[in-house]
């Protein structure tokens, strides 16, 4: 059993497509939560799926980080709740302050939209236990502010608590300058709070979870939250 | 009043933005240009309070949502 919910804020345009994944892949109904709402239901997973929530104004995912429906899901992950975050999802998770440092304008300033090769950093965490540490996968970008910065101090903290998920890289697992596409600090793709259990990353798994789709590499993110669900429950 | 509020990016964060103006002011036959940052101004017209409750509120403004502070330094005055 998974009940997982996905929060759906004005400009939201990804929230239909997790939604389909996460039913496909666990066979449970997913809740719809409009950002207006005061408290999101009993969750084992909340999503913040992808999309341009209020335009984008101010700076990306600050406005929705406050909006009404923000107080209860930042409430419900320092509870434990585990937390989804993809492109402005992970945009809003780091303006609320559920994860560290801010996703900037990428380097070359285009809209990048195209797969990327992005190599596994742990396995441990809520959601990727379903993939073996140093693995290679392929996902899809699609972002204009994705450039991963925070301090140096940061960084380090990151990566000294394993909290580096995913990280740029080529097809062979390299990690370089030339392989990370926006320009984000150490390649960084996505990160966890030290817990494992909120994850934010800018690749869209749900845009990769069936061969129909052209790959099937992002379907173990929901796999990984499904069991790891499941085990907390057992 | 109003307050008139500088968002700026601190430094040693890169500002692209910053730089493709710079490039484009080179472009177009500018010369000396050492550095160019983009920033934001933000005017907000506050009422019925004193000038110093007003600096607390705004300084709470800038910190819970203008300002990004991992990445941008803020400053403002206010005028009647």
């Amino acid at each position: 059993m998974l009940r997982a919910s996905v929060i759906v804020f004005p400009g939201s345009n990804c929230d239909r497509d997790v939604k389909t994944a996460l039913e496909a892949i666990t066979g449970f109904p997913v809740k719809m939560v409009w950002h207006g709402d005061a408290s999101v239901p009993a969750s084992d997973l909340i999503v913040l799926p992808g999309g341009f929530s209020y335009g984008d104004y101010l700076r990306c995912g600050a406005m929705a980080a406050h909006s009404p429906i923000m107080r209860d899901v930042i409430a419900k992950a320092k509870a434990g709740t585990p937390v989804l975050g993809i492109c402005n999802g992970f945009q809003i998770l780091c303006e609320s302050g559920l994860l560290p440092g801010v996703l900037m304008r990428n380097a070359s300033l285009r809209f990048i939209c195209r797969d990327v090769h992005l190599k596994v950093e742990t396995d441990k965490t809520f959601f990727t236990s379903c993939y073996r540490k140093g693995e290679v996968i392929r996902v899809p970008i699609a972002h204009a502010e994705g450039n991963y910065f925070a301090d140096a101090e940061t960084l380090d903290r990151l990566e000294g608590e394993g909290q580096v998920v995913f990280r740029y890289s080529d097809g062979e697992g390299n990690v370089s300058a030339e392989t990370s596409p926006n320009g984000a600090q150490r390649n960084i793709a996505g990160i966890t709070d030290s817990k494992g259990r909120i994850l934010g990353m800018m690749p869209h798994p749900e845009r990769l979870y069936e061969k129909m789709l052209g790959g099937t590499d992002g379907r173990r993110i929901f796999e990984s939250a499904l069991l790891s669900a499941v085990a907390a429950m057992s | 009043m109003k307050a008139r509020i500088k968002i700026t990016l601190k430094a040693g964060v890169l500002d692209p933005q910053g730089k493709a103006i710079q490039n484009a002011l080179g472009a177009l036959g500018f010369e000396g240009v050492n550095d160019v940052r983009q920033g934001k101004y933000i005017e907000v017209d506050v009422a019925g309070m004193s000038e110093e409750k007003a600096r607390a509120e705004v300084d709470r403004m800038c910190r819970d949502l203008l300002a990004n502070t991992v990445i941008e330094n803020y400053s403002y005055e206010l005028a009647p």
